[in-house]
């Protein structure tokens, strides 16, 4: 489903991604980690087009993206529906608006069916009856539901999530991760979260990638990963951090 | 020539350049891509309706003082019948859609920069690519065909409120005979005058929604990238219309005078 191979990707003299490969089958979830500002969101945003690689390629069912202008990927995209880390809401449409954006856009439905369809999307997100609140009315947890719900809304083949529980508090960030299965589960679409949430990674991963140094430097399982002793991933996992003691 | 000069002409070289390519896009998508008549009336609302009052003061006003101080200079050598003429003609061709341009780049161009650049650093232009929906369809087309389409009416508002409060001004304030001072206007203004005033502000119409579109969705992150993007919208769309003027003047002219 999804195949990217050798990525590589700088801003400036800072090379975020330096050699990245993986394979995602269709149907699977999976979660990337690693530390803030080593370049998941930014491989999240190679998967999907927004930037373009310095090298090496993208493939989308086959299809290498990289080559594609924006025109050209808007079909590519229709296959994704992506969760931004802030929720990314049209803050001048109401929450009816913004999940039935892609239905009204197309034109294909009538305005009866495309209520029909946000309120459906609202009600796997558990959030029936907000369709005419704006985004600014909302807490945090409820814009992150209802990115969800606009990015399923159209049911796409794929679904990203970046960074889905930062910035929320256990709680929200729990119900978020059982939207995220919950969605898997009834859609059956293809997951990929980035995240340094372990307990949420932990929750919803099949498979994990860790990226370390702009490198894939570990994939497997939940388990394998929790269990493993090399000695990166063993401090990541358990937030250990190597600030010198003496340092202050 | 030194290195600061070089970049600051590369950066201009390179604006230009992307410009170009957002025009490109647009015409594209004028072609193709589908049109949705609730933002056109949306926008044609915004731009037109609300910016009237800003647009019939400009005009009112820039008509009263270019009445007054013709009269005060054609009253020397015993003209002072010819002034709304000169008012007249003034309104038509120069002043109308130029000040007309510059009130709508001032209200509306900073509006739409910061207007996107806040959908930009908050990615929410980024959230519409991901849902298959270009940019350039949505934010930027109905945009620049409603400005296209409300310049001309705007225009023709400040030209017909400053011609008014000019007549107004001349005969009830300055007691000029108000039969030869409307007598001199209709003699020596044309229709040519008027279209000619009507195809600039259509041209600064899309000059303006141009150059906003292209500030705010290229504009630099955070507060600050919106503050700039929004004052350098105004400023290059104004700056943009007064020098396409001038040009535009001398070409429109030209083509009157070789046609008619």
């Amino acid at each position: 489903m999804i195949e990217v191979h050798e990525l590589y990707k700088s801003f400036g003299s800072n090379r975020v991604l330096d050699g990245v490969s993986f394979r995602i089958e269709k149907g699977e979830s999976v979660v990337i980690i690693g530390r803030s500002g080593g370049g998941k969101s930014v491989l999240l945003k190679l998967l999907i087009g927004l930037i373009t690689p310095d090298q090496g390629s993208v493939r989308i069912a086959g299809e290498d993206i990289g080559k594609m202008d924006e025109r050209q990927l808007m079909p590519v995209r229709r296959k994704f529906g992506m969760l931004f880390q802030s929720a990314a809401l049209f803050d001048s449409m109401t929450v009816a608006g913004n999940v039935g954006f892609v239905l009204d856009r197309e034109g294909r439905f009538s305005e009866a069916e495309i209520a029909r369809r946000v309120a459906e999307a609202l009600e796997m997100v558990d959030l029936s009856g907000t369709e005419q609140k704006k985004p600014a009315e909302l807490s945090g947890g409820m814009r992150k539901r209802v990115g969800l719900a606009r990015a399923i809304v159209y049911q796409p083949e794929i679904v990203l999530y970046d960074e889905p529980t930062t910035g929320l508090d256990p709680i929200v960030a729990d119900s978020i991760d059982h939207l995220i299965l919950r969605v898997c589960g009834r859609l059956k679409v293809t997951s990929v979260a980035v995240t340094h949430d372990m307990r949420s990674a932990r929750r919803v991963a099949q498979r994990i990638l860790m990226l370390h140094e702009g490198r894939i430097y570990f994939q497997g399982t939940p388990d394998e990963l929790f269990q493993s002793a090399d000695p990166i991933v063993h401090r990541f996992v358990h937030g250990i951090s190597d600030t010198r003691k003496d340092f202050f | 020539m030194n290195e600061q000069a070089r970049q600051w002409i590369n950066a201009a070289l390179e604006g230009l350049g992307q410009m170009a390519l957002l025009v490109r896009e647009v015409l594209y998508s004028l072609w193709r891509g589908r049109k949705s008549g609730r933002d056109l009336i949306y926008q044609i609302y915004f731009i037109g309706v609300k910016s009237q009052s800003v647009v019939l003061v400009t005009g009112a006003f820039t008509g009263m003082v270019l009445c007054a101080q013709t009269y005060f200079q054609f009253h020397k050598v015993l003209m002072d019948t010819a002034s709304m003429a000169v008012v007249a003609v003034g309104m038509c061709s120069e002043l109308g859609p130029v000040l007309t341009a510059l009130m709508v780049a001032g209200r509306v161009g900073a509006s739409m920069a910061a207007e996107l650049g806040t959908m930009r650093v908050t990615e929410q232009v980024d959230a519409m690519r991901t849902l298959a929906t270009h940019p350039v369809d949505y934010l930027v087309v109905p945009r620049l065909l409603a400005t296209i389409f409300a310049m001309p009416l705007l225009t023709g508002e400040a030209i017909a409120l400053g011609i008014a409060a000019g007549m107004v001004v001349g005969v009830e304030l300055l007691g000029i005979d108000r039969t030869y001072l409307w007598a001199n206007m209709v003699r020596y203004t044309s229709v040519t005058d008027l279209a000619i005033g009507l195809v600039k502000c259509v041209i600064f119409g899309g000059i303006i929604a141009i150059v906003a579109c292209y500030k705010g969705l290229n504009c630099g992150e955070g507060a600050e990238g919106v503050g700039r993007a929004t004052t350098e919208a105004v400023v290059h769309a104004s700056i943009s219309v007064l020098m396409v003027n001038f040009f535009l003047t001398l070409f429109l002219t030209r083509l009157v005078e070789v046609f008619l």
